[in-house]
């Protein structure tokens, strides 16, 4: 937390408020506002901690968070469901685009109260990395390589597998002559890792096909 | 979740994270939160930090859970029905239990069939060629009303309290020695600080994961948690409950909105071929109630069920066409993971989806899983990262130009790139805001789900009067603003529902209607988003039971509750057992504190606490599961040891032994004399982490953890190279010799234990041994999740450290 440092000697015990801890120790009695304003405000004296901020010699830096726009979001990992806020910076301008540039735990979040773990905490680099791919892929029967397609090409071929399948395994009456109205020849699994809206338009799509083999992460 | 289904009626964690620091004992069981739940763990360190809470841990394993524990029990894989079922004869062989909230809110009292009974590791009804219970004995017996008889002095052999005693009169502290391999002493110190909370001024919490799920008696495993913490009064509670740790951001409301196998959204069920009618559907699913006071809220079933057909089919969903209840597919047997892959091996199922899901990593026997994908015709993979999944076909050891199933992949947008709302382990869903665009080329699921509907629609219509029947295609409800990609917002609408005379939002579930009058696509979510806003989106801080509850933060199902079953807080009075802890309290007109799980003005001598159950109350004894009323200790499928209980009956004797699998197991002369289990650790998840270079670099590697003793055994160094391989596969990998994990007694002999972590694969910044290639393809007698964390395996030296 350098770019905290007051140059008081004594002053704060950083590492102790950053803990894991801290927040939820202390009910949360000052939000992450009030926090940041009584942290940079510059002219404050003693603050709402108890304990002087002001300055000592030069001017502190700039948050790096200075005039980006906070996003509340949830981590993408476990199921704690920590509250986190994205900053992205970006001029909204129509040829721009904007980018995360930090995220950080929301302390307002009952929850985590602002902490993260490993994996919350360098959750940008899942955000933004040059991993993420950008194109669909079709790998053919036998083929040794992916070659890249559009989206019209991989819909197209999709709803005809889709459908195909459908067509050869549908049974509308099983053999004992009850309705079933189904299609065993097509499987469906995931994910816990979508939102609740595309996890329920996934289950009341693949019911109205037909599908009963329908699964997800919490099996296995 | 069947297990606690099974128990309370609902299956789902009980209490929720920050409740955690209410407790005066949290046992951590089948779980390792400190590594893979860190900022929900905090709840429990700040239980023992700030309110005296003693904390505990019982695993293979010496976690970084067990090093911030005051006490750990080390015990075998799969032992932990032994371990748990001596606790419950320890504390009813010492009354430790919590009498009175036994007799009021456990079902503790009913008189079971005479013909009920267990001998030689067999409860009655067990046939033999089925490898199936007939349940018929597993019942209750009833009056002249047909309700249930009971005895309210629990002291009838035949009530369910002396029944469940007898049944674990089994469970010594000896016993739990012989097979869990832990010192009977050391057993008898954390049985004495876990029967402590039977009382009303103390509470525990359990909190487990799927170190209790994946065995081939997992549920039962939970059940035994369930029956242990109910004997001590402790469900209902705050600081108490059986907490279920999930593992991904949407575990929980990717269950609740039924991405599952035999469920429909809301824990409505899937139709089955004999439900010919709506009404033979309704009535199987509805039940009756088994004692005149309950309030049997299943009851509403039809309510729930007619709502939904209703938001699927809209005005095509009537009366006369009974709601589009034909227009669901019927499910006939077991449609789950291990079920699906095999009918795929037999060549049955042509086409593979997976979302946001990489299989071939996920699933247990990965040699067996390569060679049934490679029978698809076709598979597609959606993810915003590549997948091993999506290279099966050229995994280690595939010959692509071998392998005629065609693949897409698709990039779709992730978490930060989109709205919607996660629903965490504890229940609460929780908004999320969007924050930056995908880049150009990527689509949402949102956008791949409508383009698929809408693309197979139109071919279906240019089929014309040939085409195979798709009535419920084209039926389907799908008027969204832009339907090629609708808005989570127009969906999480569709979820709460309408009424739709009016066109308003709901906002309880208690006004659905069974006529069609109001649609809702999942009950359990209803009042989550209504005419005063998406309460899955509020702020508020507030806390004014200081007890965490939070009510203004997110939305909490059922109905914005925070504890479920807390009626069960309270005594009979409606006294909360604990002024300082109270869930609810009786104030002479209604109930205070958290939201009623229970009518908000009923009074306390009303119906039972456990509404969701036919009885009123939960069950000690319970006859909806497949392999027992009562749970047993069964050997894992591999065991290094025999079972001493019922050498007969060695391993649960109704679990599905698919086509094949018995040959892929360790048999009598094969060389596999060490215990194995697999786990996390906390620098990934699973396996999209190995994407992240940060998380990359602090956990770079595949490594097999050995424990020492056995690594001088076999001339393994710490830092050097071992291959480990079972019947199925092998691994190999960095040796890390750990005194974490120490040599148990067990029967007699010395068991080993070997650790494996699950992270790695081949596509990704960092490739290492995929764990399941080790992993046995066989599940759970009810659930049919697989046992990942007890098999048996051998190891041996690749290499020194290098220096």
């Amino acid at each position: 937390m350098s770019s905290f440092s007051t140059g008081g000697g004594g002053v704060a015990n950083w590492s102790t408020l950053w803990s894991p801890l801290w927040y939820c120790r202390r009910g949360m009695a000052i939000s992450r506002r009030t926090f940041l304003k009584a942290s940079v405000g510059g002219a404050v004296g003693v603050s709402a901690l108890g304990f002087d901020l002001t300055p000592a010699y030069a001017a502190v830096r700039q948050l790096k968070i200075r005039n980006a726009r906070e996003y509340k979001t949830v981590c993408p990992y476990c199921a704690v469901g920590c509250g986190t806020i994205a900053y992205t910076h970006g001029s909204g301008g129509l040829n721009t685009t904007n980018t995360v540039i930090h995220v950080e735990g929301d302390p307002d979040n009952p929850i985590n109260g602002g902490t993260l773990c490993p994996k919350g905490a360098s959750q940008m680099q899942l955000a933004i990395s040059p991993r993420l791919r950008k194109s669909p892929m079709y790998r053919a029967a036998g083929a040794e390589e992916w070659q890249e397609v559009d989206w019209d090409f991989a819909m197209d071929w999709f709803a005809r597998k889709f459908k195909e399948s459908r067509d050869n395994t549908f049974v509308e009456r099983d053999g004992q002559g009850r309705t079933v109205n189904r299609t065993n020849g097509i499987a469906w699994v995931g994910s816990a890792t979508v939102a609740n809206e595309d996890a329920y338009l996934i289950t009341k799509t693949m019911r109205a096909m037909g599908l009963t083999y329908i699964d997800h992460q919490a099996r296995i | 979740m069947a297990s606690l289904a099974a128990t309370f009626g609902r299956g789902a964690m009980t209490n929720h994270w920050k409740d955690i620091k209410n407790a005066d004992v949290v046992l951590v069981m089948g779980a390792n939160p400190a590594e893979n739940h860190p900022c929900g763990f905090k709840w429990a360190l700040e239980a023992r930090d700030e309110n005296k809470a003693t904390l505990l841990t019982i695993d293979p394993r010496f976690t970084r859970t067990s090093a911030v524990a005051d006490k750990h029990l080390q015990i075998r894989p799969g032992s932990d029905i032994a371990v748990l079922g001596g606790l419950i004869r320890y504390m009813l062989a010492n009354d430790l239990h919590h009498a009175d909230y036994v007799r009021a809110h456990t079902n503790a009292s009913f008189l079971v069939s005479g013909e009920f009974g267990f001998e030689d590791g067999l409860f009655s009804g067990f046939d033999e060629a089925a490898s199936a219970y007939d349940k018929t004995s597993w019942s209750y017996q009833r009056d002249a009303d047909g309700f249930v008889r009971r005895d309210p002095t629990l002291e009838d052999p035949r009530c369910a309290f002396q029944l469940l005693k007898h049944h674990y009169e089994r469970y010594t502290p000896a016993m739990v020695a012989q097979i869990a391999g832990c010192s009977e002493e050391k057993f008898l110190e954390m049985a004495d600080i876990i029967c402590s909370t039977g009382r009303a001024d103390r509470v525990g919490t359990i909190m487990y994961a799927v170190g209790w799920t994946m065995h081939t008696v997992g549920t039962q495993i939970i059940r035994t948690g369930a029956i242990l913490q109910l004997l001590l009064g402790n469900i209902g509670r705050p600081g108490g409950g059986i907490n279920a740790l999930r593992g991904h951001a949407n575990v929980q409301g990717a269950t609740d909105h039924a991405i599952v196998a035999g469920i429909l959204p809301g824990y409505l069920k899937v139709p089955t071929p004999e439900q010919a009618t709506l009404r033979d559907h309704l009535d199987a699913s509805t039940p009756t109630p088994l004692v005149p006071d309950t309030v049997n809220y299943w009851g509403n079933y039809p309510k729930f069920l007619v709502s939904q057909l209703k938001a699927w089919f809209g005005d095509h969903a009537t009366a006369a066409n009974e709601f589009g209840y034909q227009y669901l597919g019927k499910q006939d047997g077991d449609a789950t993971w291990l079920s699906i892959w095999d009918q795929v091996r037999q060549g049955e199922v042509e086409g593979f989806i997976a979302l946001g899901f990489n299989p071939l990593l996920a699933g247990p026997d990965v040699p067996r899983l390569l060679e049934s994908m490679s029978r698809l015709k076709w598979k597609v993979i959606i993810d915003p990262f590549m997948l091993d999944s999506a290279e099966f076909w050229r995994a280690p050891g595939m010959e692509p130009t071998e392998v005629q199933t065609e693949v897409m992949y698709m990039p779709t947008t992730h978490w930060i790139e989109r709205d919607g709302s996660f629903t965490n382990s504890g229940r609460w869903a929780q908004w999320k805001e969007k924050a930056i665009d995908p880049p150009a080329g990527v689509r949402s699921d949102t956008y791949v789900l409508s383009e698929l509907f809408w693309r197979v629609k139109e071919l279906y219509q240019q089929d014309g009067e040939d085409a195979v029947y798709n009535e419920p295609i084209q039926n389907l409800t799908w008027d969204y603003l832009n339907p090629r990609e609708p808005t989570l917002v127009e969906l999480a609408k569709e979820i709460n529902g309408y009424d739709r005379a009016t066109g308003q939002l709901l906002s309880s579930f208690g006004q659905l209607q069974a006529d069609g009058g109001t649609s809702a696509g999942n009950w359990i979510y209803t009042g989550s988003y209504t005419e005063a806003g998406n309460v899955m989106a509020n702020r508020g801080t507030d806390d004014p039971t200081g007890l965490g509850m939070h009510h203004d933060w997110a939305f909490s199902w059922p109905a914005n509750r925070r504890v479920l079953y807390n009626r069960a807080s309270a005594d009979a009075e409606g006294r909360p057992w604990d002024q300082n802890r109270a869930g609810i309290a009786w104030n002479g007109q209604r109930w205070i504190g958290d939201v009623p799980d229970y009518g908000a003005t009923t009074p306390p001598d009303g119906p039972g606490a456990f509404i969701m159950t036919e009885e009123g109350v939960a069950r000690l004894f319970s006859n909806h599961l497949a392999d027992g009323p009562f749970s047993e200790h069964y050997e894992p499928v591999e065991s290094p040891t025999t079972n001493p209980l019922h050498e007969s009956v060695a391993v649960n004797p109704v679990i599905n032994w698919y086509d094949g699998v018995r040959e892929t197991l360790a048999a009598e002369g094969d060389d596999f004399p060490y215990a194995c289990t697999v786990y996390r650790v906390v620098e990934h998840e699973h396996f999209v982490t190995r994407n992240v270079p940060l998380l990359v670099e602090l956990m770079p590697d595949f490594f097999v953890e050995v424990p020492e003793g056995l690594a001088a055994e076999k001339g393994i160094e710490n830092g050097g190279r071992a291959r480990v391989w079972s019947k199925r596969g092998e691994v190999e990998g960095i040796a890390i010799v750990t005194k974490r994990i120490k040599p148990l007694l067990v029967n007699g002999q010395t068991v080993w234990t070997i650790g494996i972590p699950v992270h790695w694969g081949f596509v990704g910044i960092t490739h290492g041994s995929m764990a399941n290639l080790l992993t046995p393809y066989v599940g759970d007698a009810n659930t049919r999740c697989p046992e990942f964390k007890a098999f048996l395996v051998n190891i041996e030296s690749t290499g020194p450290a290098s220096t």
